[in-house]
């Protein structure tokens, strides 16, 4: 088979044109950037700063237009990079010097540039300047249509971005955590926030070729946040929003490949917001399954620790720890959905702790009464605590004994041992399985 | 000025200190010398000023008047000689990073800048962690960290600036017991070693089994000097009780006004 008759989804990655390599490398280059340094407005709570910037950018690429009469990358570019560090100004100013707050600041500076954006870019529109089809693209990016300078353009401001976050990497971090200690240090943190606002600047700039300003904050937000999910590490999180960026750039210019019609820069914010998506449900750390599964898990082993120990008390009760239950019995003391006890004895049963007879009542097996031993140990040891070291009355201290029986360790309980001196009884002149022998035999005289 | 004379300069002076926020003054008109190889509390109800001062010291916010000297040197030129703990909560604690990491960053200042954290750095963070008993938790994420925790990681950072001045933000406040007593043993070890500790305090009881100075504050210096002889139920009554109506109006009238105090 040869290349040309591979079906799109394949050919893709062949790289079959000059135009799919340059499309793919830009949307990369622009999801890297805007991930790595997305983190430090994420983790600064500046999240909004991007969607103002890259708003306000929209007036400086009308504005180079119309001074210059071409649409030079380079002189489009560095006219949206002096409106957006206008834009980056005029929020600072507005907080500083009245009683605004940044979030309003920051919603004026977006309406207002953009609003001054779109009334330049409808003049140039009517102007009957046949040079000016395409400068609208800057509204929602033109990933497509983007050429080799462009290209090399984005490389050689991506190469800045990465490089400044490489070298101030420390810096960066502790003005994002703590600037006011940074500046006690003699940091120059206010320097080092304005080189910060300049990257920021640089990578909207880089951003707009291809999403466009309307859609650029998105790609400096969600990879930062969808990788906060996975790390608690700040140089791991920076790589993963990187990484994160990078993919959904690719899926982007994928997407627009396979669908001639299909806007690249929309399709990387879907891809962008999928990963999030994904990494609010399934990172281990951090994400909603993992952390609802590690409920369940310890609800169940609660409610399967709960039983053993109901059973072992019964049976201490007829002084034969491996005397059989029914259901009935242990739901009068172990009150509990009817199901639910079913399905934690047939657990039990799996684990062998618990064996059913022909008759069906449960009864402990060798092991399950030696789990049921401890736990019963464990919960008795902690009675004896709170009713001895916290003074707290004998019949108040089972239901907190009820809940700490199942978190002790095992180091834990050598120091609740060694804290009580081996006691043989609890408050309730119990046995304490396990207990001091002399203290037993004595009880049982 | 009565700086020029021949007496060791002391660890922190403050002369005629006058704080402003949108020009209504929080503080007026203080004028300190703080001890040397002292524990001093800073004592005042709430919106006294304590913090301010703490911060107007440390360069944190825009003096309205005043100036202060660390050593006889204006803070500036100084910022390495003095440690700043500041209130907990200043932060946000789900930064991804560690409790050695945090306390790295009080190496920062004797880097340069863009340099990188040497072997020795990461020492000295490691034995400031062991020295506030948190050297079992230094790669535990720092919100994992209890609030005594916390607050013993803030010390800690401190530490390994390896200075002779700190000055503390509430180090108290909200830490269980064991933390309290673990905080004055190691406040009591920096005065063995020299060191003058300023701590912005809540807890008027333990002013004078904690401290050998204390300053007593309300929007203005009400009483200064050695314990014993400061702390009296007069100077209290002068700093707590009666409100200081007019002093308020006016710096509320200042504010209105929006006339700088002090131009």
């Amino acid at each position: 088979m040869t290349i040309g008759a591979l079906p799109p989804w394949l050919s893709f990655f062949t790289l079959p044109s000059i135009n799919v390599r340059l499309v793919l490398s830009g949307c990369i280059i622009l999801g890297l950037c805007s991930g790595v340094l997305g983190c430090f407005t994420f983790l600064r709570k500046r999240a909004l700063l991007g969607d103002a910037l890259s708003h306000a950018a929209l007036p400086g690429v009308c504005m180079a237009f119309l001074l210059t009469g071409t649409k030079d990358p380079l002189i489009i570019l560095a006219g949206a990079a002096v409106s957006c560090w206008l834009g980056a100004i005029s929020v600072d100013l507005i907080t500083r010097y009245t009683r605004c707050k940044e979030d309003s600041a920051l919603g004026m500076v977006l309406s207002v540039y953009f609003a001054v954006g779109i009334m330049l870019l409808t003049s140039i529109q009517h102007s009957g300047n046949a040079a000016q089809s395409g400068l609208d693209k800057f509204l929602l990016g033109k990933a497509p249509s983007m050429l080799d300078r462009d290209v090399w353009t984005l490389t050689i401001l991506s190469v800045i971005i990465l490089g400044a976050v490489a070298v101030a990497y420390k810096e960066f971090k502790i003005i994002s955590f703590d600037p006011g200690f940074a500046q006690t240090l003699g940091l120059p943190v206010r320097v080092l926030e304005v080189v910060l606002a300049t990257l920021i600047v640089l990578a909207v700039v880089v951003g707009i070729q291809a999403v466009g300003v309307v859609l650029m904050s998105a790609m400096l937000v969600t990879p930062a946040a969808a990788a906060r999910f996975w790390t608690d590490r700040l140089s791991i999180m920076a790589v993963l929003a990187g990484v994160f960026g990078a993919l959904s750039g690719a899926a982007g210019a994928y997407i627009s490949y396979l669908g001639p019609g299909m806007p690249t820069g929309p399709w990387m914010v879907i891809a962008v917001t999928s990963l999030f998506a994904f990494s609010l449900l399934f990172a281990p750390l951090r994400g909603f399954v993992p952390r609802f599964n590690r409920t369940r898990r310890t609800r169940r082993r609660t409610a399967q620790e709960n039983i053993l120990r109901t059973l072992y008390v019964l049976g201490e009760r007829e002084n034969r720890l491996d005397a059989s239950c029914s259901e009935t019995e242990l739901l009068k003391y172990r009150p509990m959905r009817a199901s639910a006890l079913l399905s934690t004895l047939s657990q039990l049963e799996k684990k062998g702790l618990v064996a059913e007879d022909s008759a069906g009542c449960y009864a402990l097996t060798s092991d399950g009464i030696e789990t049921g031993a401890r736990l019963t140990r464990l919960h008795r040891l902690w009675e004896l605590y709170l009713a001895t070291k916290l003074e707290l009355a004998a019949d108040h201290v089972h239901d907190d004994a009820e809940e700490i029986e199942h978190i002790i360790t095992p180091e834990l309980e050598a120091r609740l041992t060694a804290a009580l001196a081996n006691p043989g009884e609890d408050p309730h002149a119990r046995r304490i399985p396990g207990g001091h022998p002399a203290a037993q035999a004595g009880e049982q005289t | 000025m009565t700086l020029t004379s021949n007496a060791p300069a002391a660890p922190i002076e403050v002369h005629d200190l006058t704080v402003a926020y949108h020009h209504r003054p929080v503080l007026w008109d203080v004028d300190a010398a703080f001890p040397e190889s002292q524990l001093i509390a800073v004592v005042g109800p709430n919106g006294a000023g304590k913090s301010t001062l703490i911060k107007a010291i440390m360069g944190l916010v825009p003096l309205a008047s005043g100036e202060v000297r660390v050593f006889g040197k204006p803070v500036n030129e100084t910022r390495r000689l003095v440690a700043y703990v500041p209130q907990r909560e200043s932060v946000d604690w789900d930064f991804p990073t560690t409790a050695l990491d945090v306390v790295l960053m009080g190496r920062y200042g004797h880097l340069s800048l863009f340099g990188r954290p040497r072997k020795r750095d990461r020492e000295i963070a490691r034995q400031s962690l062991e020295k506030v008993g948190m050297q079992d938790f230094a790669h535990r994420q720092i919100s994992q960290l209890s609030g005594g925790q916390q607050q013993r990681v803030f010390l800690a950072r401190a530490l390994a600036q390896q200075t002779k001045v700190y000055l503390m933000d509430e180090p108290f406040a909200g830490v269980d017991a064991a933390t309290e007593k673990a905080i004055v043993v190691l406040l009591q070890e920096l005065r063995a070693e020299g060191s003058t500790v300023v701590v912005v305090h809540h807890d008027l009881q333990s002013v004078p089994e904690y401290f050998d100075s204390v300053m007593l504050l309300n929007l203005r210096l009400v009483a200064f000097g050695d314990v014993a002889s400061t702390f009296t139920p007069e100077n209290l009554h002068k700093t707590y009780g009666g409100r200081l109506n007019l002093l308020t109006e006016v710096g509320e009238k200042l504010r209105r006004q929006e006339w700088n105090a002090r131009q």
